[in-house]
């Protein structure tokens, strides 16, 4: 049924839905509208779920471990700051292969303190073994949290994932979403049933530690259930698209790309912009494309390349940036097209919540065009 | 007491050869039962019991970080809850992961009042790291990180009174024991589980490998703490003082001088003033809790 | 053998590190003077000693690391520490 529905009452509803049975979060601009709506759920009995009100970020993940290997389906949510807290329990709950589902409403990481949106936030966590979705709109941020439990507790899988979207921007803003009835999701998204979990009827160990004769394999494995996510994801993609009419099934959209001499990359609700602009541009004969990444973990390395075969530049936009490096987008992009001859440029903008424009969209096509990038695009020279 | 006969936690693990901590993890699970879900932080136990593939748990166990078995214990407790299942949920972390890196967590779930029973393994000092000093290291205790040396008597500070700070947190029901007395370990460890919402049990843990003495001391000198009232074994219900086990008090040198960690004290030379210092210590403790058996005047 | 997901095992494998070996001193348990306490099973780190059909302990050299508790712990003083031949 369509509404018009702020972004974050949207994903609490799609997360009341998928019916978590414990959830676990520490309230933080902008995800707290998130979290407050779940509190109300509970507390008015739509949602029979235990609510914890943890004490920071890094006790809200680590419960969800508990909770998670105990047998329930899990819930977090988070940005910036907290992800940071909780950075060493982020790369322990891929490790412990817990299929739990978080939040992230980006936003940039302090110092200097931000809570405006960019993509710093999750980016920082690629290494982590989660999986990571990037939503364009609040119909992908809502949607996203039921493929997301699909995937993440396939027994081929197993692995946490994160459902990105920008803060403020998609969280705070209305839009029209069609949310799906209880009915539907129980239909898509069955009751979890963990591969294994502590019991006392048959005791496991859980989390033991590994000398140097098994480590590496243990995150050998972890790189192969990622790897294995691109067909898990594949599936539940078209079975949503089936049942509800939106396919999922791509990892990477194109948009305008088939003819496009310069391609766009980028992720999250710039996406937006970047097809208002593509169509203006296309007006004036410009043939521009985006492909937008859904997503980023893991990465569609061999999709990316194919479907940007044909053109004759890539400019990658980034909402973060590897201080002394470049943007993570753009280098992963660069690396999928090796052996090719297709210039990458790669472009950061929009750091700490700078709006970017159509007009901006349009002069990073102009400069790819003179070959110019491997910017940080729109800065105030008159700060620097 | 109910009879326990089967053991939860396996030989073949990789402990020092007379760990008090092996046998605190002994004693609690044999209290608990199999009915159980034991959340272990990291230290000295989790790394002696676990290495891949080989477990000494038989009860389900989860370890995951250093300073998270609270967080984790409470997400366990929640799913059990919503599960409806019936298994008691038992912490066992050392004094490291509890006084220091563990605070944060454990303030929290015990504000919340979750139904689990946590116990510390109180061995004075990060062991499993090489024996550095925590929150739990006693004053004038050598640790690497708090050494005696030419301007040091080491550890400057007192033991952090836990007990004291988790009653204040509402915990129902808490408790200090030790391998010195395992009947009364069982007793506690059973009581702080069948007590609804967080109950905590501090359990003194000497350890051979960090203190400096022989591992067939072990029991002996967990004794030689209780007796000179450098540890007072005491139940709290709802915040206060119910137990006390009362001693004839022995002077504190007679614990001091068993373990290397206090020899600074007596070699090269007698350190008369640190010795009252923590004689003193003893003093208070024993004023504090009545621990004290009055003997009858000598007859002339 | 393949691995376990997320580094997790059921119960036993710890029983395949025979500790034993370890040992450099072994008690040897004299029956005629135990009193049947179960003293040195209780404190026994390893939890290695058993009781037997008739009530005595006797420890499992499998597992003994001869750490001596048992021996400084025993009421009766039945149980004593001798250097073991290899």
């Amino acid at each position: 049924m369509m509404e018009i529905t702020e972004g974050s009452h949207a994903i609490a509803e799609a997360v009341r839905l998928c019916r978590p049975q414990v959830i676990s979060a520490y309230p933080i601009t902008p995800q707290t509208h998130i979290v407050e709506a779940l509190a109300d759920f509970v507390a008015n009995c739509q949602l029979d779920a235990e609510y914890i009100t943890v004490e920071n970020e890094l006790s809200a993940l680590s419960a969800c471990i508990g909770a998670s290997a105990a047998g329930s389906r899990t819930y977090s949510a988070t940005t910036s700051q907290g992800l940071a807290l909780m950075f060493e329990v982020c790369f322990n709950a891929a490790g412990m292969r817990l299929p739990i589902i978080m939040s992230i409403a980006n936003r940039a990481l302090g110092a200097p303190l931000s809570i405006w949106n960019d993509q710093q936030d999750s980016i920082s966590l690629r290494d982590s073994g989660w999986l990571q979705f990037y939503a364009e709109d609040n119909q992908e941020a809502t949607d996203l949290h039921l493929l997301a439990y699909k995937v993440a507790e396939d027994h081929s899988i197993q692995l946490p994932a994160f459902v990105c979207f920008d803060g403020f921007i998609l969280s705070h803003t209305y839009e029209p979403v069609d949310m799906l009835t209880q009915e539907d999701v129980d239909k898509y998204l069955p009751k979890f049933s963990p591969y294994e979990r502590l019991d006392a009827a048959d005791p496991i160990s859980f989390g033991m530690y590994a000398t140097p004769e098994y480590y590496p394999e243990f995150r050998y494995e972890m790189d192969q259930a990622q790897k294995r996510a691109k067909d898990v994801i594949a599936k539940a993609g078209k079975e949503f698209g089936a049942m509800f009419g939106r396919d999922y099934s791509a990892l990477i959209e194109g948009y305008r790309l088939e003819d496009a001499d310069t391609a766009i990359v980028a992720m999250g609700s710039i996406c937006g912009t970047i097809k208002d602009a593509i169509d203006e541009m296309r007006v004036e004969g410009k043939k521009v494309g985006l492909l937008k990444i859904r997503v980023f973990r893991p990465f569609p390395s061999e999709e990316i390349a194919k479907m940007l075969s044909h053109v004759k530049r890539v400019a990658v936009l980034d909402k973060n940036i590897s201080l002394g490096a470049k943007g993570a987008t753009a280098l992963e992009v660069r690396d999928a097209l090796y052996g090719s001859t297709i210039p990458v440029k790669g472009y950061v903008l929009g750091l700490g919540g700078r709006d970017v424009r159509k007009k901006d969209i349009k002069e990073i096509v102009a400069l790819s065009e003179k070959g110019q990038g491997d910017i940080f695009y729109g800065l105030r020279k008159e700060l620097i | 007491m109910t009879e326990k006969t089967c053991d939860l936690f396996d030989c073949g693990h990789r402990a020092c050869g007379g760990c008090g901590a092996a046998l605190v993890a002994r004693l609690v699970t044999k209290a608990a039962g199999k009915d159980s879900i034991f959340v272990s932080s990291t230290g000295c136990m989790e790394v002696f019991s676990t290495p891949y593939p080989e477990t000494a748990w038989k009860v389900p166990w989860i370890h995951s970080l250093f300073e998270n078995a609270a967080a984790v214990a409470s997400g366990v407790e929640a799913s059990l809850k919503k599960q409806g299942r019936k298994e008691k949920v038992v912490i066992m972390a050392g004094d490291g992961a509890t006084f220091d890196i563990g605070m944060i967590c454990i303030s929290g779930a015990f504000e919340r009042g979750h139904d689990f029973t946590y116990i510390c393994y109180d061995n004075e000092a990060y062991m499993n790291t090489g024996i550095q000093r925590s929150g739990a290291t006693p004053y004038d205790a050598s640790t690497t990180t708090s050494p005696a040396g030419k301007c040091s008597f080491g550890n400057k500070r007192q033991k952090k009174d836990m007990p004291a700070i988790l009653a204040a947190h509402g915990a129902p029901y808490v408790a200090t024991t030790s391998i010195a007395y395992p009947a009364d370990l069982l007793q506690k460890v059973e009581k702080a589980i069948a007590t609804p919402g967080p109950s905590y049990v501090q359990v003194h843990a000497p350890c051979c490998t960090g203190w400096g003495f022989e591992g067939e001391q072990t029991i002996a000198i967990a004794k030689l703490a209780i007796e000179t009232g450098l540890w007072v074994n005491y139940e709290m219900i709802d915040g206060k003082v119910t137990k006390v086990k009362k001693v004839v008090r022995k002077p504190v040198e007679e614990y001091l001088k068993t373990q290397k960690r206090f020899r600074h004290l007596f070699k090269p030379k007698r350190q008369d003033a640190e010795i009252a210092a923590i004689q003193a210590i003893a003093d208070k403790n024993a004023e504090k809790f009545g621990i004290d058996i009055k003997l009858p005047p000598k007859k002339e | 053998m393949a691995l376990a997901v997320g580094c997790r095992a059921r119960p036993g494998k710890a029983r395949d590190n025979k500790t034993g070996s370890w040992r450099v001193f072994k008690p040897v348990f004299d029956h005629e003077k135990c009193s049947k306490c179960g003293m040195c099973s209780t404190l026994c780190p390893e939890g290695c000693i058993h009781e037997d059909a008739e009530g005595f302990f006797d420890p499992d050299y499998t597992y003994c690391k001869g750490c001596g508790i048992c021996a400084v712990e025993c009421p009766k003083e039945a149980i004593a520490m001798k250097q073991e031949e290899k």
